[in-house]
């Protein structure tokens, strides 16, 4: 089975980067003692580093790295368009104004899940929208330009909140939240998170059969038994879900949604339904590339995940859209 | 000229010495040897240095930054003037014949002001405890209430004394602490906030870190040094990313296990009398635990 | 037409706006029947068809709209004009797709679905293109992956529209062919097209939409009248009955 193989390999190059990340930090401990604080508590001070500190950003990478994989193929499966992709088309950025919203109007302090609910929100508000413009046939073009004009609009209303705020603090958070950052998370938003995105990641999952059989259109798909109303409510359910709680806890990362069903594609023989599982793990690998790359270019100042993924994406966007202009769709 | 005299002032190290240069230089105008009848102060640090030692009626205006809480010691006293928002047009629709800011106030505001012709005078930052008296001095001669704050010096000096750390204590066996602001911003040597800190008898842990003034300390190497006391910035309403720091699990088990607790707040901000109250908040930590 | 109609339109209208694309049709399709469904451009046949599956509202009964998704995939298979292919998927994958209405969800393919795409592929004269990416294929291949798709789908009932678009005169006359062995099979297929000798030679059936309405329902001897094919249509025709079938030719229009 080569679908399992690939599967496997993705899952071990997961783990490796997994411990990887928890092993880089400026604390300079040699993987012994990291090891050692992790499992068995030994230090005071190393323990707090690994548990505290490293743990849930190794955690985080992961659970926001595979929502972000995931919410890309099933979107690309469900558009039939490789370059619908949660950040370009401004559902992340809809999803921070949701956090942001959150944040400062005293809504997320009131509880748990009120920030992640908040942004799940926005996020679900962006995907309808997308849907709605760019949904059954309408093409790159539109798909595009309803993302454009999402996302600027997401993007100039979280800075004016952000602007208004009366925290000192807030204004400088617009890059944060535009370009995303693990640094300094602690177990608070995985449990955050988690609940919302394990919901998604379920909803997505299940649209799997489905995207396979919009591979022929929508019509084929209708009278081959699947309902085109429930993926919608899906699609829309799942995606707000994973990138809503992955957004409200490190801000919107771009170009992985993109990038890995990309790569991966060819890798499941094209096959949305199994997309959708590898690029949940594709996903997760590039997230704690991108995290430990941040941690090892720049050590001392918080560079924005989003700068590395852009780096990546953004010239394979482009090449994209020229291939997708030569096909003339 | 009004300009030359603004640059001047800067290079100048003592008050006296500024004096005696601004009558060489100005003798001839009248203003200059006359204390200004109409202040307008922009900076948050020179709002409480005017506040302390302006003539009842000579300061019309204050920094609207004075009169937050979380940013100012004496809030109340600046709801009383006319609070500006810093923009030329405002600044010289009040007609002042001085204003008075800090080193690093918006450039531009400031260069546009003396081009108006209107004289505009930089209070250095007080980076040692000792530059408070000397800041204090050069104020009050701007205002032409040298004895106010002759008075406030000596006051203010006491007050430090008295405050002054045991000697016999070694710089080793002091309990050590670190400030911790948002962004995981710390301070170094060359700070006033590391000479409060020292100060009130405490050894800093960003100078054993290497950091030098101002700089970032990542939390695991905060962590990792395991001071005795971790002194947290102001808190702001609204949540940051920023400030979530402040409220890590890794900090707050720091807490539980070592003393803590004061802030780091508005006494900290500027060399005023006020951290005289913040030098006396971190001392009464050496009694409570760690 | 023996037993229960596989598709039956009882006062069957859809609206699209104010007015009405198809006007009160009713028919019935049973086993064995090649049915052509002719008509000029915009006569509403794509809008009846669509509309019999139940993928858009109407009015009056369809027998197929009433069925709920699974028992309509089972029922019917659908193939519409729009060649779609949205993913470079292997030929063999998408002909398999065609098994999902049989498929319990998360089930992997049974002995049985592996057996019916492979008939279907054999069918359709795709040996060898197994594992090609479907979407890379001529427009004719491409075609001819499609047919399979809904041959897989193994319904009794095929519904397919303008089948033969775009096809090369071999192709067309192969795919013909095919739909009216699978009648012959006992299966049913309703198939629009503009190729009227190719509808008189093959189907066993016509039926003509005029403006929304059915006009004419029957053998295509009967229903290819210089009468109806100078309203409907504006043409006149040569027809003949060959020694190998009937032979239609349009001759010219009538202005």
């Amino acid at each position: 089975m080569r679908f399992s193989l690939l599967l496997a390999i993705l899952g071990v190059l997961v783990a490796g980067l997994f411990a990887l990340s928890l092993l880089i930090g400026p604390a300079g401990l040699t993987p012994a003692r990291a090891l050692a604080a992790l499992i068995r508590g030994e230090g005071l001070a190393e323990t707090l580093v690994m548990r505290e500190i490293r743990l849930p950003r190794a955690l985080l990478a992961v659970m926001v790295g595979a929502s972000l994989g995931l919410a890309g193929a099933a979107m690309q499966g469900y558009l039939r368009n490789p370059l619908a992709e949660p950040g370009l088309i401004g559902v992340s950025g809809s999803a921070a104004l949701g956090a942001v919203i959150a944040l400062h109007t005293g809504l997320a302090a009131g509880f748990l899940l009120g920030l992640p609910l908040a942004a799940l929100t926005g996020a679900g508000v962006a995907v309808g929208l997308i849907l709605l413009l760019a949904g059954s046939g309408g093409g790159s073009i539109t798909l595009i330009l309803a993302g454009i004009a999402v996302s600027a609009m997401a993007g100039a209303l979280t800075s004016l909140v952000l602007n208004l705020s009366p925290n000192p603090f807030a204004a400088s958070e617009i890059m944060f939240w535009m370009m995303g950052s693990l640094a300094d998370r602690s177990m608070l938003h995985v449990w955050t998170a988690l609940p919302l995105m394990a919901v998604g990641w379920a909803l997505l999952a299940a649209l799997g059969r489905g995207l396979d059989a919009l591979t022929l259109g929508e019509d084929a798909a209708a009278t081959m038994g699947f309902s085109l109303v429930r993926m919608r409510l899906l699609l829309v359910g799942g995606t707000a879900c994973v990138v809503g709680a992955g957004t409200a806890v490190a801000g919107a990362i771009g170009f992985v949604g993109l990038v890995v069903p990309h790569i991966l594609r060819p890798l499941v023989g094209a096959q949305p339904s199994r997309l959708l599982a590898a690029s949940a793990l594709g996903g997760a690998a590039m997230v704690l590339c991108a995290d430990i790359a941040v941690r090892l270019v720049l050590p001392e100042r918080d560079l924005k995940l989003g700068v590395l993924t852009a780096l990546v994406g953004a010239p394979l966007f482009l090449h994209l859209i020229y291939r997708t202009r030569k096909e003339g769709l | 000229m009004a300009r030359r005299a603004g640059r001047i002032t800067l290079a100048l190290p003592r008050a006296s010495d500024l004096a005696a240069l601004a009558v060489a230089l100005f003798g001839a105008t009248a203003a200059a040897a006359e204390p200004p009848g109409r202040v307008v102060s922009i900076n948050l640090c020179t709002d409480q240095l005017t506040m302390l030692l302006a003539a009842p009626g000579q300061l019309i205006s204050v920094s609207h930054i004075a009169a937050d809480p979380l940013a100012s010691v004496m809030a109340d006293r600046a709801g009383q003037y006319h609070l500006n928002h810093g923009q030329a047009e405002e600044i010289h629709a009040m007609a002042p014949d001085l204003v008075v800011t800090g080193p690093y106030t918006a450039r531009y505001t400031v260069d546009l002001l003396r081009r108006l012709g209107i004289e505009v005078r930089e209070l250095p930052v007080a980076q040692r405890l000792a530059d408070i008296p000397d800041n204090i001095a050069r104020m009050g001669d701007w205002l032409g209430r040298e004895a106010q704050a002759d008075r406030l010096i000596t006051d203010f000096e006491d007050g430090l004394a008295a405050l002054a750390p045991d000697a016999q204590a070694g710089a080793d066996a002091r309990p050590t602490a670190v400030l911790h602001y948002a962004n995981n911003y710390t301070a170094g040597t060359g700070t006033l906030a590391h000479e409060i800190l020292t100060h009130a008898g405490f050894a800093n842990l960003a100078e054993r870190a290497g950091v030098s003034s101002g700089g970032t300390l990542p939390m695991e190497q905060l962590v990792m040094l395991m001071p005795d006391a971790v002194i947290s910035g102001q808190r702001y309403p609204g949540q940051t990313r920023a400030e979530a720091v402040l409220d890590h699990p890794a900090i707050a088990a720091l807490r539980d296990t070592h003393s803590s607790a004061a802030v780091s707040d508005a006494e900290w901000v500027c060399g005023t009398p006020a951290v005289l109250s913040a030098i006396a908040r971190v001392r009464a930590l050496h009694g409570a635990g760690g | 037409m023996t037993g229960t109609p596989l598709l039956s339109l009882d006062a069957f209208s859809v609206a699209r706006g104010p007015c009405d694309v198809v006007q009160d049709v009713t028919c019935a399709i049973g086993a064995g029947e090649f049915v052509g469904l002719i008509g000029p451009n915009g006569a509403g046949k794509t809008t009846l068809m669509r509309a019999a599956l139940g993928l858009i509202p109407a009015r009056g009964q369809s027998s197929l709209a009433v069925l709920d998704r699974a028992a309509r995939a089972r029922a019917v298979a659908w193939l519409p004009q729009q060649r779609e292919i949205a993913w470079p998927i292997s030929v063999e994958n998408l002909v398999a797709l065609g098994r999902s209405p049989h498929r319990a969800a998360g089930r992997p393919m049974s002995d049985a679905d592996r057996a019916a795409t492979v008939r279907a592929m054999a069918r359709m004269g795709l040996d060898g293109f197994q594992a090609r990416a479907a979407n890379r294929l001529s427009g004719g291949e491409q075609a001819r992956v499609l047919i399979a798709r809904a041959l897989a789908q193994d319904s009794p009932l095929l519904m397919a529209d303008e089948p033969a678009a775009g096809l090369d005169p071999s192709s067309q006359i192969s795919l013909m062919e095919l739909f009216a062995a699978q009648a012959a099979e006992g299966q049913a297929v309703l198939a629009s097209m503009h190729d009227l000798g190719l509808a008189a030679r093959h189907c066993t059936r016509l039926l003509v939409l005029h403006r929304g309405r059915l006009v004419a329902d029957g053998a295509p001897d009967t229903v290819l009248t210089p009468d109806l094919l100078a309203t409907v249509f504006q043409i006149t025709a040569h027809y003949a009955r060959g020694a190998d079938g009937p032979i239609f030719q349009p001759l010219g229009v009538i202005r």
